[in-house]
């Protein structure tokens, strides 16, 4: 069987190719024991756009294998910062040069328009994948005074180890660059496993990790089922740490897989409901494009996706009415297409849940402001939705829809806003608007959530951390702060003068 | 109009060729020199003439700092992002690659050494050093700090602004790479000196930046003189910083003319006469190898040259014996031929200073174990040179000779090193050659020295910082110390609730 299909790029008249294998030990191979596949949709068509090899648990297993052999060989602290930087950085020259395929691939799995597939998703893994190039030199430790006339203590920042690796469909390339930078940098090995559902970037990318001239084993990518592949990493006795990015309820079976096997380290990036608070002296034109962003992008596919405004009764229709034709502006259409600023929604499985939510909106009795209608057609279409007159209890209002599905509330206070803001589980993002500087700085303070933006949403930069409060993560990723995620700290006595008398 | 220089090189070594302006830069412009003078950039193979280049003076730097600053206020400085910054200079290291050997015969043409040299450890390290800092550009970070809860309190770690750099002869890129890694990648503009017996690689650097996408007056070079342009970069109450490298006689000059002027802010990386201690434990052969590097790399024209060599009684005469056979096999001639291992000293000046310390070391008394004279007939060559049977009061062992001049004194004990070797103004560097690591460390951690080696010497890396205790200087280079010379620190409170 030959592991490599091609597919067809409709609208742009040429052909990609694809390896179709499981990528350990830098070659593409088939499953020791498994016939299964997985079938990669286009969301926009329906249509199946290729079949890879589903991996297995002991796949996995060999996976593991291959990882541990490399830190052990010729990866962890056999390999100088420098040569990490010097091999990262090809990676991103490489990714850089292919990146228009890359958009293609990732358009044609995901949906999401291509150019910001190939603007943003990319040219923002390459820079994330440059900056933690730049960090691999210079992983220090401390060396810290105890005694000068007998020891020297110093601390030593060493790799963990295997590090498992589950990304989301959401932002495929996106989210490997996250993964795969900082644990490369500091020396770490990587057993991937991206979504079933967009797995086709994921091995693509594998071809360049190997031209790039990574020693084999270093990154393994093994695309399988969350039941299969995902458990079988959580709960490896020989994976020194996971690291997942997707629903919480997901990753409460991950960090319990951890917990049962071998306490291996888990940070989890998980679901949010973010909430966005509009105050009266906002500039509300600026605020209701802010907003609109919050939810439209991405077809409102993101983890820290704006999904709840609330605004303060004084500018409450006004602001609503910006809001609308704001969010009206956006075009959900094909990703190949140059006026789309959203795709479809990733899957099926998604569209029906999101259907779901908005069903239950109604029947909960909340006002459809925009949106709310199916379209006829193939394709998992899901028009910008807005609900109003809603209620706390509301299931649109509690749970994350992960759509383009926006509720919006009112507020009188300043209290008032902050309490209905914090009143979830999640802690992911948030969003204030206001023109009064001190009160950005009470609100800010007061908001809990991992990353609270003033006077702006959604923009993230690879040099600032992110990650989620209270039950939207464990751990950071991106800045400095991603590095410790990765790093064991080793601290060391070295006596040099100290005779022991024995007995005490 | 200033001259396009161009050479061609057809040796056993290296084959190619280069062509670049000889003017002074600045604003990305090449110009004459406002007095319209050259200055003659000599072969010190040879003794003669390579080219003229456009002598900078006063006016110039004048220019060359309203660029930096128009620079700084308009397309560097903190107007370009941290992650900007990282990609220009990024850019930089591969355009230097592009032209690596290029570069590297440029530098051996221009400085004495060896073509294998410079190519393998000058401009390798230099690329490796800008790749380096290029990687801290968006990791400048300043801190949230907690008082109290009616007030926010934080830091802004700020590029200076405009900055002079005034760089030596000695390994002239990789000067250039240590000053505009640092400065650059935290948003600083640069006026930068490189020395007028060895401009020539800082002048191509020119065009390199340009290539790699360096906006116009981020670096303006102007080659000149010490008292004229050095003096003009220290007074300078428009240059907020100066960085210097060379003798401390200099870096005096450059601290005072500092504090007389604007209390800018100075770091130096001055002279040193730098201990290597050989315990009677040592690994014998690994110590004769690594000593001979430590004083005969570069021709010994390195600040922290290990020319002092302790060697513990009882290995002495055999370590002696070694160490002049080692020696001797220093292959001296053409930069450019293959199979040798060392040039010529960089200049008439150098070569005058030098075999005077060698001729006083001779009428003080000292043994002459090896060399002490001169290499063949044509340019500045001097054989490797090794003195014994001397006292601490001999000038060859008091001051920085900065040539292949070593001085071996036995000593009994660890107390006795240690003593000794601490009795200097300088403190720029140290080695120590044990099997014994307590007796290592003990030791490198009671020398008075920046850098102390153990079982190696002058072996750096663009992550460890370098610099001098005492009269050897001010400051780090290299590491990520090196930023904090380079950044002013601005602490920012926000009062929220305080009432007065």
């Amino acid at each position: 069987m030959s592991l490599s299909t091609t597919i067809q790029v409709p609208n742009l008249n040429k052909t990609l190719t694809i390896p179709t294998g499981l990528f350990i030990n830098n070659e593409f191979v088939a499953s020791v024991d498994s016939q299964e596949l997985i079938h990669a949709y286009n969301p926009a068509t329906e249509e199946i756009i290729a079949s890879i090899v589903a991996g297995s648990a002991k796949d996995i297993d060999i996976a593991v294998a291959a990882a541990r052999k490399a830190f052990n060989t010729t990866w962890g602290k056999n390999v100088t910062g420098w040569e990490r930087s010097r091999l990262i950085n090809k990676l991103a020259d490489l990714i850089e040069r292919d990146a228009q395929e890359l958009a293609e691939l990732e358009t044609l799995n995901n949906g999401k328009p291509m150019r910001i597939a190939r603007d943003f998703d990319i040219g923002d893994s390459i820079q994330c994948l440059r900056y933690y190039a730049g960090f691999a030199d210079k992983i220090t430790g401390q060396t810290i005074e105890v005694d000068n006339k007998s020891k020297l203590a110093f601390t030593r920042h060493e790799p963990i180890g295997v590090c498992g690796q589950i990304i989301p469909w959401n932002y495929p390339i996106n989210m490997w660059a996250w993964k795969v930078a900082p644990a490369l940098a500091v020396g770490c090995t990587i057993v991937m496993k991206p979504s079933e559902i967009t797995p086709l970037t994921a091995l693509k990318l594998s071809e360049l990790i190997k031209e790039a001239g990574f020693p084999p084993g270093v990154v393994n990518t093994v695309p399988s089922l969350g039941s299969v592949g995902g458990a079988a990493l959580s709960s490896h006795l020989d994976v020194d740490k996971v690291a997942f990015t997707g629903s919480t309820v997901t990753g409460r079976r991950i960090m319990e897989a951890a917990a049962k096997s071998n306490l291996k380290k888990v940070s989890l990036e998980l679901g949010g409901k973010s909430p966005q608070l509009i105050f009266e002296s906002a500039d509300l034109d600026q605020a209701a494009s802010w907003a609109a962003l919050g939810i439209c992008y991405n077809t409102g596919q993101d983890c820290t996706a704006g999904s709840r405004v609330y605004v303060q009764e004084s500018i409450y229709d006004k602001f609503v009415e910006i809001l609308i034709s704001k969010v009206k502006a956006q075009i959900i259409g094909d990703g190949f297409q140059e006026s789309s600023g959203g795709g479809p929604v990733v899957s099926k499985g998604q569209y029906d849940r999101v259907w779901n939510y908005i069903e239950s909106g109604k029947k909960a009795g909340a006002k459809v402001a925009l949106g709310g209608e199916k379209r006829e057609g193939k394709g998992y279409w899901v028009d910008p939705t807005i609900f109003t007159d809603i209620t706390s209890d509301m299931q649109i209002v509690q749970e994350e829809i992960f759509g383009p599905v926006l509720v919006v509330g009112v507020f009188k206070t300043e209290e008032e806003g902050i309490a209905l803001a914090n009143n979830t589980t999640y802690g992911l993002g948030a969003g204030l608007h206001s023109n009064d500087a001190s009160q950005c700085m009470r609100v800010s303070s007061a908001l809990e959530a991992g990353t609270v933006w003033v006077n702006q949403y959604n923009i993230l930069n690879n040099n600032v951390p992110f990650g989620g409060k209270k039950q939207s993560g464990i751990g950071r990723e991106l800045g400095s702060y991603a590095l410790e995620e990765y790093t064991s700290v080793k601290a060391i006595h070295w006596n040099f003068g100290e005779k022991l008398e024995w007995p005490l | 109009m200033p001259e396009v220089f161009e050479y061609t090189w057809d040796t056993p070594t290296y084959k190619g060729k280069t062509s670049f302006n000889t003017g002074v830069h600045i604003g990305g412009k090449w110009l004459d020199g406002s007095n319209k003078t050259t200055i003659d950039i000599i072969n010190p193979t040879n003794g003669k003439l390579i080219t003229k280049v456009s002598e900078a003076v006063e006016a110039d730097v004048e220019l060359a700092v309203a660029a930096a600053q128009k620079a700084f206020d308009t397309v560097w400085g903190l107007n370009a992002s941290g992650s900007t910054r990282s990609e220009l200079l990024w850019s930089l290291a591969k355009t230097m690659e592009k032209h690596q050997e290029e570069l590297a015969a440029i530098e051996a043409l221009d400085n004495g050494k060896t073509f294998g040299w410079a190519n393998g450890t000058d401009v390798a390290f230099s690329i490796a050093t800008i790749k380096y800092f290029a990687g801290w550009a968006d990791k400048v970070t300043g801190q949230t700090i907690e008082t109290d809860e009616k007030k926010f309190s934080y830091t802004r770690h700020e590029p200076i602004g405009v900055i002079g750099q005034i760089i030596p002869w000695n390994f002239p890129l990789l000067m250039w790479s240590w000053k505009i890694g640092p400065a650059l990648a935290t948003g600083n503009t640069v006026v930068m000196k490189p020395s007028e017996f060895t401009p020539l690689t800082a002048l191509r650097m020119c065009s390199i930046m340009e290539e790699a996408g360096i906006p116009d007056g981020v670096v303006n070079t102007v080659t000149g003189y010490g008292h004229i342009v050095g003096s003009a970069i220290s007074s300078h109450m428009s240059i907020d910083k100066v960085a210097f490298t060379g003798s401390t006689l200099v870096g005096r000059k450059i601290m005072e003319a500092a504090a007389k002027s604007n209390l800018k802010t100075v770091t130096l990386e001055l002279g040193g006469k730098s201990p290597n201690i050989i315990f009677d434990d040592a690994d014998l052969e690994q110590a004769v190898n690594w000593t001979s590097h430590g004083i005969f790399w570069n021709h010994g024209q390195a600040c922290c040259a290990g020319s002092r060599i302790f060697v513990q009684e009882g290995i002495y005469d055999e370590f002696l014996k070694r160490f002049v056979a080692r020696a001797a096999e220093i292959k001296l001639g053409d930069p450019f031929e293959a199979g040798i291992d060392q040039g010529p000293q960089v200049s008439q000046i150098q070569y005058d200073r030098i075999m005077g310390y060698i001729d006083s070391g001779k009428e003080q008394g000292a043994t002459v174990a090896l060399g002490g004279e001169r290499h063949g007939t044509d340019g500045y060559f001097i054989k490797p040179t090794i003195f014994t049977d001397v006292t601490t009061d001999m000038k060859i062992v008091q001051e920085e000779i900065f040539g292949p001049v070593g001085v071996v004194i036995k000593f009994k004990d660890q107390d006795d090193v240690i003593k000794q070797a601490n009795d200097t103004l300088y403190g720029l560097a140290s080695a120590v050659f044990s099997q014994n690591i307590n007796l290592a460390i003990e030791t490198g951690h009671k020398l008075k020295a920046g850098t102390v080696w153990i079982n190696c010497a002058n072996q750096l890396h663009a992550q460890v910082p370098f610099g001098g205790y005492k009269q050897s200087g001010i400051g780090r280079e290299l590491g990520e110390y090196a930023l904090h010379h380079y950044t002013n620190i601005k602490a920012v409170h926000i009062n929220l609730r305080h009432r007065m």
